[in-house]
């Protein structure tokens, strides 16, 4: 099932000659288990694809669904309820809140939705625990590691009934172990049955999708189709 | 490849006396078994290490798999050389893409960026071949893990060239680069490339 669909959508910021097509006719889809990497450098629209596929932002013309449903047709409390109940992202500078733990950043988004205080903090700790958190719960922020860090804004994406997952460079400034055990952590996600999607420049981060689109210039341009199992590449004689 | 594929035996040899057919069966198991190896592979290699002088076999009964290989001390000393030797890296290699790369720069009617996105797309597919192998593994077989950790970073800098030649190609549209200065070295010849 496709839990996200864009269809032909465009961006367009400013007016006139200072007119900038962020977005040209894009249109991609993302399967429920799936992941699929948007790769492009930066300035070529992938981040304003993820924003306009997390309805942050609307597009100029062209649809988007998410689960089936379009978004232009919601109200705009439809809207914030399926950001809020449907939807996580993860930005590259994590944007966990300072000032609460590990487990009350992870709980936010169900507190927000009306998840009672305790229930949240069970299910937060449940998702800190399935990325090997278990004992960092009650840390504030600043005294996790990087890439603990990390796998508190992936936890706190996937926690309680989240079908959609937005990452925007999810390894950031990670060291290349630290990034491969966030790619494995979305793997895991999707394994599960969420649907993901990333935006990264960088190829090995890429090559953990089952897909790789590639965008240029606000336009999709290409993508993959890599030979399924890896019995093509072990065991040939080179 | 032979080269490494005779210090590969001498070192497995460095750990005691094996048969030939161990032999293989050990280095595809230490290479994550990315790098197979046919036993004809394995006793030509045997009997060139025998004449060089850098193992010796228990008996003269030719390619018996019951014959018994054992290291040197000449064998070790080659070993222990080899180990600390850097591959030469110091020339720059004819690197094929590269050369169409840049042919296709030239090539009157060529869209030398889809030239490049195609390239890009099937280095970016090996990559998730690899990478699925490695997913499979999960991180339990070490030797796999680097050699597969070996071909992602090649690949990748193969693509993140790409990207920059790509780059630099689209800006040298919008502003052309000033003339070549006659005093820089010129790199025409090593690339393989005809003016």
């Amino acid at each position: 099932m496709s839990m996200l669909e864009l269809r032909q959508v465009s961006k367009v910021y400013g007016e006139g000659a200072a007119e900038v097509h962020a977005l040209r006719e894009v249109s991609l889809e993302a399967d429920t288990g799936m992941m699929v990497a948007v790769m492009g450098p930066s300035g070529s629209g992938k981040s304003t694809l993820l924003t306009i596929a997390g309805s942050l932002e609307e597009p100029t013309s062209g649809q988007v669904l998410v689960a089936g449903q379009d978004l232009a047709a919601m109200s705009r409390n439809d809207k914030a309820r399926l950001r809020r109940q449907s939807i996580g992202y993860v930005f590259q500078d994590f944007n966990l809140l300072p000032g609460l733990t590990a487990a009350e950043n992870v709980s936010l988004p169900l507190e927000l939705d009306g998840v009672g205080a305790r229930k949240a903090h069970e299910a937060a700790l449940r998702a800190l625990d399935g990325l090997g958190l278990a004992d960092r719960g009650s840390s504030y922020p600043d005294q996790l590691s990087g890439g603990e860090r990390q796998r508190v804004a992936i936890a706190r994406a996937v926690v309680g009934d989240r079908q959609l997952l937005l990452a925007d460079e999810p390894s950031g400034a990670l060291d290349s172990a630290n990034g491969e055990a966030v790619m494995r952590m979305i793997r895991t996600a999707c394994k599960r049955g969420v649907a993901a999607v990333i935006v990264t420049h960088d190829a090995q981060l890429a090559s953990w999708a089952d897909t790789v689109v590639f965008i240029r210039d606000g336009r999709i341009i290409d993508q993959t189709a890599p030979a399924p199992g890896p019995e093509s590449l072990l065991g040939q004689d080179r | 490849m032979e080269v490494s594929v005779r210090h590969a035996l001498l070192a497995l040899l460095s750990e005691g006396p094996k048969y030939g057919l161990r032999l293989r069966e050990e280095f595809e198991a230490r290479t994550g078994e990315v790098w197979p190896l046919n036993i004809g592979q394995v006793y030509t290699t045997l009997q060139r290490l025998e004449r060089d002088g850098l193992v010796e076999s228990d008996d003269d009964e030719r390619d018996s798999p019951q014959k018994r290989f054992r290291i040197t001390a000449d064998g070790e000393r080659e070993l222990s050389k080899w180990l600390r030797t850097p591959p030469d890296m110091s020339s720059p290699p004819r690197d094929e893409l590269v050369i169409k790369v840049l042919v296709a720069m030239r090539l009157p009617g060529t869209d030398v960026r889809e030239v490049i996105q195609a390239h890009r797309r099937y280095l970016v597919e090996l990559m998730q071949q690899w990478t699925r192998i490695k997913d499979a593994d999960a991180g339990y077989d070490l030797a796999l893990g680097l050699a597969v950790d070996a071909e992602l970073f090649r690949l990748g800098a193969v693509v993140h060239w790409l990207d920059t030649a790509d780059g630099r190609i689209k800006r040298a549209a919008v502003e052309p680069p000033a003339p070549p200065r006659e005093d820089l070295p010129r790199l025409k010849r090593t690339t393989g490339v005809s003016p």
